[in-house]
């Protein structure tokens, strides 16, 4: 029950970039985006560069085009502004397929489009090949601080309890014949959602309860934290993708 | 005799009363020994006090009166004097999703012994021991949640065994259990070199496992005795609602 769909981004497999530990990945991912939006809008032959560098560590990942646009469609709601800039915009005007758009729009649109799309790509990427929980190493070895990571924490354990009670507590009331179809309706959902949290809000005092009872002090004790941590060997080898952008960008700057 | 050193008792309960700070009167002078090595079942209704008392054990709550002393180590407020009880205390919550909340079993053994100072090689071979000792050595790096519920149960008897505990408090250990399960648990709970105090209101599982039982009812100690020799006496147990399943005639196995 609640099992099995907790990796809707990780993709199980064996390669290079999955090898690599947490750290650098984060890193290099980080890295990698700053360098993107810190590039001018007008260096297309640099977007070019970057795409490249995304297809090159999707291919040595063994991440497919389709599994990586499918996902990417996420940025679809966020980008959906950019769409509206060439109509919008003002300045100087051009006519494309009879429509007059604005040039400055176009710009814009593009440079939303163009670093939104690669930024969401090279998360997809880390996603893909980390899982959550090696995520949360990984933060925590980059010295996030603890608290943030302990929610993480918490996050990834009780998600699929909740869900597991949200979806129990809808089956029973659908059992007794709650069917709603209309706003008006959702009284028995909205007293669900707060039975919810009462219920969330009574299990994290136990849950407290266990912790302190084995000795829980208010820190998280350093549990094999150390153990598998990035050598300088795989720093270096995660450092290519970024120190490439980053040379790609600095370029760029000094070009245009 | 001479030479013979007695060895504290594994628990000792003395005249230990609470009220909750609404005013509410839980426990009412609570006495009750448990030897090493000893599996005591207490059984009690809904309501009785139960969790409460189990809650004094390892120094979450504290007494208004009375003490609780484990293997001979009374407990106090003072940190490492409770740092101490709560090693040697090992309480099973009822529920394991309460007791397991790291996003792997290895992890979550782990988090006791490290909390006690453990770390590297030494944490490592507590929690594959603990493991080992609950049949669950090849789940260690499996999510909890992707465990049955019999399974979680035996990962959090893992998770307080990794302590090496005086004494191991089961709060209702067969709740939600199918009986194959049951029967595993009772198992690996008999095989366990450990004092067992098993909170229950499971009659026959109490027979099962505990030679003698205690009665808690309303905050007080209402009965102590051979588990077999309670569960004969009808009139006792309808006295504290508590009741043998259909068909269930208690006799020595």
């Amino acid at each position: 029950m609640g099992a099995g769909h907790a990796h809707m981004l990780y993709r199980e497999a064996s390669s290079p970039v999955h090898r690599l530990p947490p750290e650098v990945k984060i890193a290099a991912m980080v890295v990698f985006t700053v360098a993107v939006v810190a590039t001018p809008r007008a260096a297309y032959w640099a977007f070019g560069g970057y795409a490249l560098l995304v297809v090159a560590v999707a291919a040595l990942a063994r991440v497919g085009p389709r599994w990586l646009l499918g996902r990417a469609l996420i940025e679809l709601p966020f980008v959906l502004f950019a769409f509206a800039l060439p109509f919008f915009g003002t300045g100087e005007r051009v006519d494309v397929a009879g429509l007059s758009l604005s040039v400055d729009g176009l710009h814009g649109a593009w440079n939303i489009l163009a670093k939104g799309t690669l930024g969401v790509l090279a998360s997809l990427l880390l996603a893909a090949t980390t899982t959550t929980r090696d995520l949360i190493v990984g933060l925590d070895r980059l010295r996030c601080p603890q608290i943030l990571t302990q929610i993480a924490t918490f996050m990834l354990r009780y998600l699929d309890v909740l869900v597991g009670e949200a979806r129990r507590m809808r089956v029973a009331r659908m059992s007794r014949g709650d069917d709603p179809r209309f706003l008006w309706q959702l009284r028995g959902f909205a007293a669900g959602v707060g039975a919810l949290f009462l219920r969330a809000f009574e299990r994290g005092e136990r849950v407290y309860l266990a912790m302190v009872s084995r000795g829980y002090t208010g820190r998280m004790p350093a549990v094999w934290q150390g153990a598998g941590a990035a050598t300088a060997g795989q720093w270096a080898a995660a450092a290519t993708v970024p120190a490439i952008a980053a040379t790609i960008a600095a370029v760029a700057l000094v070009l245009t | 005799m001479i030479g013979y050193v007695q060895q504290p008792p594994s628990l000792d309960v003395r005249g230990v009363r609470y009220a909750y700070p609404d005013g509410h009167v839980a426990l009412h002078g609570v006495d009750l020994t448990v030897p090493r090595g000893e599996r005591v079942a207490l059984l009690g209704p809904n309501g009785a006090g139960k969790t409460t008392l189990v809650l004094h054990l390892n120094g979450i709550l504290t007494p208004t009166g009375g003490t609780v002393s484990v293997g001979g180590l009374t407990v106090s407020r003072d940190r490492d004097t409770l740092a101490e009880i709560r090693r040697r205390v090992g309480i099973v919550f009822q529920d394991p999703d309460d007791q397991l909340f790291l996003p792997t079993v290895a992890e979550d053994v782990a988090f006791g012994p490290a909390n006690l100072g453990l770390r590297g090689a030494e944490l490592t071979a507590r929690v594959d021991e603990a493991l080992a000792a609950v049949g669950m050595a090849e789940h260690r790096d499996r999510a909890p949640h992707h465990l049955s519920f019999g399974q979680r149960r035996r990962v959090a008897v893992a998770t307080v065994l990794a302590m090496r505990p005086e004494i191991l408090v089961l709060d209702e250990p067969s709740s939600n259990l199918d009986p194959a399960a049951r029967r595993e648990l009772a198992e690996i709970l008999r095989g366990l070199p450990v004092t067992l105090l098993m909170v229950t209101h499971d009659l026959p599982y109490a027979a099962e496992l505990c030679d003698r039982s205690v009665i808690l009812d309303a905050g007080r100690v209402v009965a102590d005795a051979p588990t077999l020799e309670l569960l004969s006496d009808e009139r006792l147990l309808a006295e504290h609602r508590l009741e043998l399943p259909y068909g269930f005639v208690p006799r020595p196995s």
